[in-house]
């Protein structure tokens, strides 16, 4: 056994005893009165306040939802360009412009019994499986205020369905649909778009992101039903960030940065 | 919450976990990475966290499993612990 | 061993496999000589960060954090008056004046903070994989003492 390996398993077990001496106070696993699911009595806490207020400030039945997009606008504002730093790291590490980058050794021309036939099978399956994928992403981002979803799970579906192209066919057939151009632009759209939302209560005299003040443009029954369709678009903001981000790392990492010959 | 769903997924999680950083083989490990994470989506449901759960099953068993093995496809698939 | 269980493992038990699988990862960061594997073992890490965050929220037998506007009793209030508008009225009163009960409902925030968290999480792993990549194409190698050894000697000649 290597000397590092004794000083790790010294390590893990002097921090995981810390940590199980100290679970021994938690408050029981499922008690709705222990201190992070309700305040001191007398008085409301915050999660309380979601629970029983939201509807009431947003007319959207998914506490979740309204929670991630409008009390929490700024958080979740922040963490798309969270994705979005990480898309333009991996552009800068792996990205080799204009590089030495040669192609992939062209392997033995592939028999037709067992290269053509299995490709085909897989190739057609898959593309009659991902116009379904992408109307269910659509659908996701689109009902998440009313059912599990949003615009983070169907912008991730929506990568998804992109990525199946790039794997059962190969990665130009998926970058002829979203070329590199174009994902770029569709992940600057997306914080474009968000970020506009709250620019543009702060135009009406508001604060960023206090949607309410959008009634007059979005001709709603009042300013909460304004939340609820503005929370629709800044979802739909991050999803196309997500789509974007999530193309371009699979892209990069599958060809080595060359988005050339991927998987 | 189920409390006997609970123990039963959660002693598979540890059980993914140890195999998946075991094995020598890094595809395969990879892949028990991917069923880690749909273990862990399922315990996320267990537990009345639905949105999570979707999140979980989009990304920790789909999108990660799937970088993952692109990078061992790019590296080598050997191990040597 | 008994009264261990009922007092201390049983209502405890989710809180202890997390630290159980955070000790796995750790382990796997510091100990594994593998770069992906130590990348599993931070993943593994991640999620028993958010396993304890998530258990937090957990309230026993409550639902999940949605609420149902369209109720079961909403529509046979609906049924049985026969007039759209009616019920629907009622079910804007039932939803605005009737706030829920908080102990009913799983905790929503926990759940909010840990959604992002998993997103940003595989944009990280991402960034991860990609240095991963590019010290192979340096060194030619993922094994740490490999790697440790061509530093140590000068670094590749090229």
């Amino acid at each position: 056994m290597r000397l590092s390996s004794i000083f790790a398993i010294i390590a893990v077990v002097i921090t995981g005893g810390i940590l199980l001496y100290g679970v021994s106070d938690f408050p029981s696993f499922g008690d709705p009165k222990s201190p992070a699911n309700a305040a001191v009595p007398g008085s409301e806490s915050v999660s309380q306040y979601f629970i029983t207020k939201s509807y009431k400030d947003t007319k959207v039945p998914n506490l979740v939802t309204s929670v991630l997009a409008d009390y929490r606008g700024y958080d979740t504002m922040f963490e798309t360009v969270v994705i979005f730093a990480a898309g333009m790291a991996i552009f800068a590490i792996l990205g080799s412009v204009g590089g030495e980058s040669q192609p992939r050794v062209q392997e033995e021309e592939s028999s037709f019994v067992d290269g053509d036939h299995s490709r085909i099978i897989v190739g057609t399956t898959c593309r009659l499986l991902v116009p379904v994928i992408q109307v269910f992403a659509l659908y996701v981002i689109g009902h998440g205020h009313y059912s599990p979803g949003g615009g983070f799970q169907g912008g991730v579906i929506l990568a998804a369905s992109f990525i199946i192209i790039a794997l059962s066919s190969d990665l130009d057939a998926a970058l002829r649909r979203l070329s590199e151009v174009n994902y770029l632009r569709l992940a600057c759209v997306g914080i474009l778009i968000y970020a506009g939302f709250g620019v543009l209560c702060q135009v009406l005299e508001s604060n960023f992101l206090d949607y309410g003040v959008l009634q007059p443009i979005l001709l709603t029954d009042g300013p909460e039903m304004a939340r609820s369709h503005s929370m629709l678009g800044v979802e739909i903001g991050v999803a196309f960030t997500v789509t974007a981000i999530m193309f371009a790392i699979y892209a990069n990492l599958s060809s080595r940065g060359t988005l050339r010959d991927g998987l | 919450m189920i409390f006997a769903f609970d123990i039963i997924i959660l002693v598979f999680l540890v059980i993914a976990a140890i195999i998946s950083l075991s094995v020598k083989d890094l595809l395969s490990a990879s892949m028990i990475f991917g069923i880690y994470g749909f273990l862990i989506c399922l315990l996320w449901a267990e537990m009345g966290a639905v949105d999570v759960a979707f999140t979980e099953a989009a990304v920790g068993a789909g999108i990660s499993a799937v970088l993952m093995v692109a990078t061992v496809f790019n590296t080598k698939r050997k191990s040597s612990d | 061993m008994a009264e261990f269980f009922e007092q201390t493992l049983q209502p405890h038990f989710n809180f202890w496999i997390y630290v159980i699988l955070m000790m796995i990862g750790l382990w796997a960061l510091i100990a594994k000589n593998n770069l992906i594997k130590k990348l599993i073992g931070m993943s593994i890490f991640q999620t028993a960060i958010i396993l304890f965050y998530v258990s937090l929220g957990v309230k026993e037998d409550a639902t999940i954090p949605i609420l149902d506007p369209y109720g079961q009793a909403e529509h046979a209030a609906a049924d049985a008056e026969g007039a759209e508008t009616e019920g629907e009225k009622k079910r804007d009163s039932y939803i605005g004046k009737k706030s829920p009960d908080p102990d009913t409902m799983a905790n929503p925030l926990p759940h909010v903070l840990m959604l992002t968290a998993i997103v940003v999480g595989v944009a990280t792993l991402g960034v991860a994989l990609s240095i991963t990549q590019m010290i192979f194409k340096e060194f030619g190698s993922l094994e740490e003492d490999e790697i440790l050894e061509i530093v140590k000697g000068g670094g590749v000649d090229d």
